[in-house]
């Protein structure tokens, strides 16, 4: 009895060497609450896309991309979100690497993200009156002698574009900040002493341990875009040049009824603004992503 | 050719001073250092020993004073255009680059032809023996190999001087004695300048050619190592050097160099006066030269409290009957509650100002 092999390993033990044990139960209720609330909602409209009023299988997408006042409105929406995210990056990426030096960061960051606070419709609301043909910024232009007649930013896509810009900016930077403070100053301070001015410091060193985080802030930033509503037809030309496709998604469901197409195209806005998160995050996998710093210590 | 130290005659520090605030980081350092030779830095967490460190690396800018390189200015000039190497504390390695282009960063920035530079990053990496690990990333290093590129990175630029801030004291205990030989090393095999921040006396006792004991941001001594642990100039200089024993007393006689303390309780001892006295002093004493002494008319009484045998002697703990402990040794067996008579030879005791406290 003595020498020969114990029990054998019970189920338990077995799973717990695979890391299951009762914690993992724990994640059962966030598990539900996705499938609730997440998946299936998608799922029913995934089915849901697939059963337009003439019957056929793909009636809803076929319809879509033959229809150009349908199909332009991807191309619509890319043209707002793609430039706001890349300019709120652009703005928040020497934003972050100022304020990190600073000492009275809390104020300014608190400045800085309060237009989250506001909403969408507030910050639109706003924009009307100060940007709108009678507003302070077309006064103050015409004082100046800066134009002869009222200059409307509003109902158009520079009205989109600034609002999507001004709700997103604090998002980004609050991202962008987090990533640019993540990486050890002792990095920089050994790159000056091996001779690197501030321009080489960048590009050798911040850039490329930045780079991933600028990824998923650039695919958070642009999804936040990508979805945009309220100010597209508050501040914008929701008829033309801001028709974006929540807006198609919208009228489907709300003006026509009907739902199915509604579905199909969310599940083309979906499917279209995977791609170009999926592109990005693809292109993360050629930069270093391990951690950002120096070493032990 | 190989990797050479760049040819200068003397770094010299003039009144350099730092504030934060309002807190004197730095009181006005004058030093001056010559080409080749190994700096140590030595003093208490605080003292402001890696504040001078960064000014001179350039990393702080300075509040006043100025800094030479024989006769050129260089407190004004940035990091980039000092060319010091440096060593980090944490290493701060590139973790995004390889042990290579690690050691290559700093030929880049200066633009080294690419050949001579390959020649370059070879050579350091063959100092530091790590040519095996060219092409990891410092991740995948120990921390002993990280300190290892952290040299290597710092000398392969040829700086006139190498400025070190604690570099051993994330590594254990093994490697740090082996890392502390190597230092040497490529110190004398470079022949280049080094300043070395450390806390540690026996780190700065066994490298340094000549010790700097800050104490508040001032100079407190600078001396060779052998000069600070004979004749320390003050007492939290030898507090430092391992003068574990400080007994305070009033003045009861002098005669030439020699001062007569008196504790109180029975308690007397003569030492070496190190500095000019008022009327109390403190008389410091390391260990190995206390003993236990059977003359009534000196010594200081004291009930050992616990003893140990270390091979050839032993070494004890004793306290006086004001409660302060004293460390001693001797080739006695002395009982544990017994009362000793502790004294030391009048050279090998010193006598600083002090409070009697």
């Amino acid at each position: 009895m003595s020498a020969t092999a114990g029990p054998a390993p019970t189920l338990r033990l077995r799973l717990a060497a695979r890391g299951l044990d009762t914690v993992t139960l724990l994640v059962l209720p966030a598990a539900l609450v996705i499938l609730a609330l997440f998946l299936y909602p998608f799922l029913y409209g995934l089915w849901l896309s697939f059963r337009p009023k003439d019957g056929s299988l793909l009636g809803n997408y076929g319809r879509f991309f033959s229809d150009p006042f349908l199909y332009d409105t991807i191309w619509t929406t890319m043209r707002l979100a793609v430039p706001v995210t890349v300019l709120n990056l652009l703005l928040a990426l020497p934003v972050a690497f100022r304020v990190r030096l600073m000492r009275r960061q809390r104020l300014l960051t608190t400045i800085l993200i309060l237009p989250i606070t506001l909403g969408t419709v507030l910050v639109a609301e706003g924009m009307l009156f100060y940007f709108g043909a009678q507003g302070w910024f077309s006064r103050t232009v015409m004082t100046l002698g800066l134009s002869s007649g009222p200059v409307k930013l509003t109902n158009s896509y520079t009205g989109v574009f600034l609002s999507l810009l001004i709700t997103g900016f604090p998002f980004t930077f609050l991202l962008t900040l987090s990533y640019v403070t993540g990486i050890d100053s002792s990095l920089e301070q050994a790159a000056a002493t091996l001779g690197a001015g501030p321009r080489s410091r960048f590009r050798h060193i911040f850039l490329p341990l930045l780079l991933p985080g600028l990824a998923i802030t650039f695919c958070l930033s642009f999804v936040q875009a990508y979805s945009v509503f309220p100010s597209a037809v508050l501040v914008g030309e929701p008829a033309r040049i801001t028709r974006v496709i929540s807006i198609a998604a919208y009228q489907a469901a709300f003006e026509e009824y009907d739902y199915s197409m509604a579905s199909a195209i969310a599940m083309i806005m979906g499917f279209t603004q995977l791609a170009v998160v999926v592109a990005v995050l693809a292109s993360r996998q050629l930069a270093y992503r391990g951690p950002a710093g120096g070493g032990k210590g | 050719m190989t990797i050479h130290a760049a040819d200068f005659r003397e770094l010299r520090l003039e009144g350099m001073r730092r504030a934060f605030g309002t807190v004197n980081a730095l009181k006005g350092i004058d030093l001056r250092i010559a080409r080749g030779e190994f700096i140590a830095l030595l003093g208490p967490s605080g003292c402001g020993k890696s504040t001078a460190l960064n000014c001179l690396a350039g990393l702080l800018p300075l509040t006043g004073g100025s800094i030479w390189l024989d006769d050129q200015r260089i407190d004004t000039r940035r990091p980039e255009q000092r060319g010091f190497g440096m060593v980090f504390q944490n290493y701060a390695l590139f973790p995004h680059m390889s042990v290579r282009r690690n050691v290559a960063f700093g030929l880049l920035m200066r633009g080294v032809p690419k050949a001579e530079a390959a020649r370059r990053v070879e050579e350091a990496l063959a100092t530091v023996r790590l040519q095996a690990q060219a092409d990891k990333l410092p991740g995948q290093l120990s921390g002993g190999q990280q300190q290892r590129v952290a040299i290597a990175r710092a000398i392969a630029i040829e700086p006139p001087v190498v400025l070190m801030d604690e570099p051993l004291s994330n590594l254990d205990a093994k490697l740090r004695l082996e890392m502390r030989a190597e230092i040497r090393r490529i110190h004398e095999g470079l022949g280049s300048t080094t300043i070395y921040v450390t806390h540690d006396q026996e780190e700065a006792l066994s490298l340094a050619d000549r010790i700097v004991v800050m104490r508040e941001g001032e100079i407190r001594q600078v001396g060779t190592p052998e000069e600070l642990y004979a004749q320390p100039a003050h007492l939290d200089v030898a507090d430092f050097m391992g003068y574990r024993n400080r007994l305070p007393g009033r003045i009861a006689g002098r005669e030439g160099g020699l001062v007569t303390l008196d504790m109180g309780q029975g308690g007397r001892l003569t030492g070496t006066m190190r500095e000019p006295l008022g009327e109390t002093a403190v008389i410091a004493v390391r260990p190995d030269d206390m003993t236990t002494t059977d003359e009534n008319a000196s010594g200081v009484p004291a009930t050992v409290r616990a003893i140990e045998y270390r091979g050839r002697e032993f070494h004890g703990i004793a306290t006086t009957s004001e409660g302060i402990d004293l460390f001693f040794h001797t080739e006695r067996p002395v009982q544990v509650g017994t009362l000793v008579r502790l004294a030391a030879e009048p050279q090998r005791a010193l006598v600083f100002a002090g409070e009697a406290a």
